[in-house]
């Protein structure tokens, strides 16, 4: 298992090179301009002279390096340093920063991470609370209204948008019924219980706009699994044991089933450090999905090809832990 | 073979059916059942073999599973000394399963690949036996273990991890952990190569001689049951057609579906394999959905009479111990 995780983890690395150089090399194709935003009054040398100072003057193939340099070696050397308290070398080098703001990429990102971590991250643990038992239920007592009701919460989870259950969710929740703020305040801390109140408050409407999307596929998942295996011979030999039929659902099927939902979930996770951009946005919450809308919006191509980047590494890792946990969980499954 | 054995009746079988119901069209209505298992009855006696031959799809391993109530049956009673386990309750009938176990026909299917060899040996323990210690247990699981000729250092290891023939010395053992009186053995041997056919036939030999236990042998292979059954049961189309001591079944058959299904069985001697007479019955088995008015078997009966075909024949006893439907056999 270490040696499959070694050699994977090496393959990675390549992979995640030509990933890297394709987003660079697609964002630098696409049509726009850094400086397009500025007011009209600003004359066209100096938008050059603003385009020089960003670097864009120089080839395509040196900016990418430089990109790669940046991202791969001075932001990690930046890292241990500002955590350790030490200094390597000369200590003082060219940080990768936004165009946009013109603060370092990765500390953009850390200040966003939180919120995009408790609401998306939250509304995944919600999801795969809900997505279980339904799944377990709908495919115990397939075809009776139970299952039926599962079907079509999945369905509608599914097929309705986010940006549509979100608005809804705020008509009704907070418009009509004045339960919950519309709008995520990201400057709002928790201290004591009124405060802790408010912020699940805040907290409900995006992470369970999100949940209900994510539940509705994992219990489509669960329910096929949970299907697969009560048809199983060993289900009829757990009854013949005179198991009580809970330990037969919960230990024997239940188990088995959660092999390939388990998987579902891990390949999930990479969407949570990804942010729903669409939730986000909606709910005014100021975490990653909403840093990658303004980097798009404004042409900011470092912080695009970061987030974008860190992204695509995100989903490697995951297919990785993905495969590795199927082998821990399926004892038929040894990778050498 | 041992013929003369007539324990005391352990399992009694009266009338069971085992219908399945066919549901069809948007609204899922029922529009028929198919009888898998028609109005069957035999006793089975202590300590005996009771082989119960027929080909696929007759409904031999429903009849099985419906008889421990792994399926619950339609009518009928089944009665494991005095209880009746087709009507007791999920609780009670927990606990009955301690008398009463299964040996399937998938080892590979039938074991939970999840669980080490261990687990699944020691789970019916843990169950019902509450008061064993993990110690106690441990040591239970490495006698069965010897019991049935597995390598006690093979506890931790998974199913998928053995042979056909060790999964099924597997389940032997799983079965046999709660010391249960009744067995059914559903085609056992049935996924297994020829020459661990007879290992594990002879294992059930042995574990019966040594424990006392009585089997229902469920099997499509005549000659195998020939080898292991004090008595023979044919099914045909759910019903049991013929009930008789093995060696009178197999010398002299009475039922004209036995007498068919026994001259399919090849001779080894080639000069008596040419010289046999096989009767070939015509068609196919009728749908179990749909199955025809009179005698099951009147479809393909070499000998049928109009009267087959109108009147269902009674299932009596023609000579001591031996049972016959049909209208005909004497």
């Amino acid at each position: 298992m270490l040696n499959f995780t070694i050699r994977r983890l090496m393959f990675a690395i390549p992979t995640l090179l030509v990933i890297s150089f394709i987003i660079f090399a697609i964002l630098d194709l696409a049509p726009g301009d850094p400086t397009a935003s500025l007011p009209m009054t600003v004359p066209p040398e100096v938008r050059a002279q603003i385009r020089s100072t960003l670097g864009l003057d120089e080839p395509f193939i040196i900016r990418y390096f430089l990109w790669l340099k940046q991202f791969m070696i001075t932001e990690p050397l930046n890292l241990i340093e500002s955590s350790f308290g030490i200094t390597i070398g000369e200590g003082d080098r060219l940080r990768l920063t936004s165009w946009a703001t013109r603060s370092p990429v990765v500390d953009l990102i850390a200040e966003r991470m939180p919120q995009t971590l408790w609401v998306v991250g939250m509304s995944q643990i919600i999801a795969v609370l809900i997505a279980v038992p339904i799944g377990v239920i709908s495919a115990y007592k397939q075809y009776s209204w139970i299952d039926q009701l599962g079907t079509l919460f999945s369905m509608i989870g599914f097929s309705v948008p986010t940006f549509f259950t979100g608005l809804l969710f705020i008509v009704i929740f907070s418009v009509n019924l004045g339960w919950f703020p519309s709008i995520y305040d990201t400057n709002h801390v928790v201290e004591d219980w009124d405060s802790f109140v408010f912020q699940i408050k805040q907290m409900i409407m995006p992470t369970m706009v999100l949940a209900l999307f994510t539940a509705a596929q994992i219990s489509r998942y669960m329910r096929a699994s949970m299907l697969d295996n009560l048809n199983q011979d060993y289900v009829r030999t757990a009854r013949a044991k005179g198991l009580k039929e809970q330990t037969v659902l919960l230990v024997h099927v239940l188990r088995n089933s959660m092999i390939p939902v388990v998987t579902v979930i891990a390949l999930n996770i990479p969407t949570i450090f990804g942010g729903a951009i669409i939730t986000e946005q909606i709910f005014r919450v100021n975490g990653i999905g909403q840093l990658l809308i303004t980097g798009i919006v404004g042409a900011d191509i470092p912080l695009v090809q970061t987030l974008t980047f860190i992204f695509a590494a995100l989903i490697v890792l995951f297919n990785l832990i993905a495969d590795i946990l199927y082998g821990m969980l399926d004892p038929r499954i040894r990778y050498e | 073979m041992r013929d003369d054995v007539e324990g005391k009746p352990l399992v009694e079988v009266r009338n069971l059916k085992m219908y399945f119901p066919i549901y069809k069209g948007i609204l899922r209505r029922q529009v028929g059942q198919v009888k898998a298992v028609d109005d069957v009855s035999f006793t089975v006696h202590e300590g005996e073999t009771l082989g119960l031959v027929g080909e696929s799809g007759c409904g031999k391993s429903t009849c099985g599973r419906a008889i421990l109530r792994l399926y619950d049956p339609t009518d009928g009673s089944v009665i494991l000394d005095g209880t009746d386990i087709a009507s007791l309750n999920t609780d009670d009938l927990r606990q009955m399963r301690t008398d009463m176990q299964m040996i399937f026909q998938d080892p590979q299917a039938s074991l939970n690949p999840k669980m080490t060899v261990e687990r699944i040996i020691s789970e019916p323990l843990i169950e019902h036996r509450k008061g064993m210690s993990a110690k106690e247990r441990s040591d239970r699981v490495g006698e069965l273990m010897d019991a049935v000729g597995l390598n006690r250092t093979f506890a931790n290891r998974y199913p998928h991890e053995f042979s056909g023939g060790q999964r099924q010395r597997i389940g032997i053992a799983r079965a046999l952990a709660l010391s249960p009186r009744f067995i059914v053995c559903d085609e056992p041997i049935a996924a297994l190569d020829v020459s661990i056919q007879a290992q594990v036939v002879n294992l059930l030999e042995d574990l019966q001689q040594k424990m006392g236990l009585t089997y229902l042998f469920i099997s499509h292979d005549l000659s195998m049951v020939r080898h292991l059954a004090t008595r023979v049961a044919v099914m045909y189309l759910g019903q049991i057609m013929e009930l008789a001591p093995s060696g009178q079944l197999y010398s002299d058959p009475k039922h004209p579906y036995t007498k068919a299904l026994l001259s399919a069985v090849p001779e080894p001697d080639p000069r008596e394999e040419s010289r046999r007479d096989r009767i070939i019955l015509q068609g196919d088995v009728p749908s179990p959905a749909n199955p025809p008015t009179g005698c099951n078997f009147c479809t393909r009966c070499p000998v049928a009479q109009p009267l087959c075909h109108q009147v269902s024949p009674d299932w009596r006893e023609i000579e001591p111990g031996r049972f016959v439907s049909c209208h005909f056999a004497e």
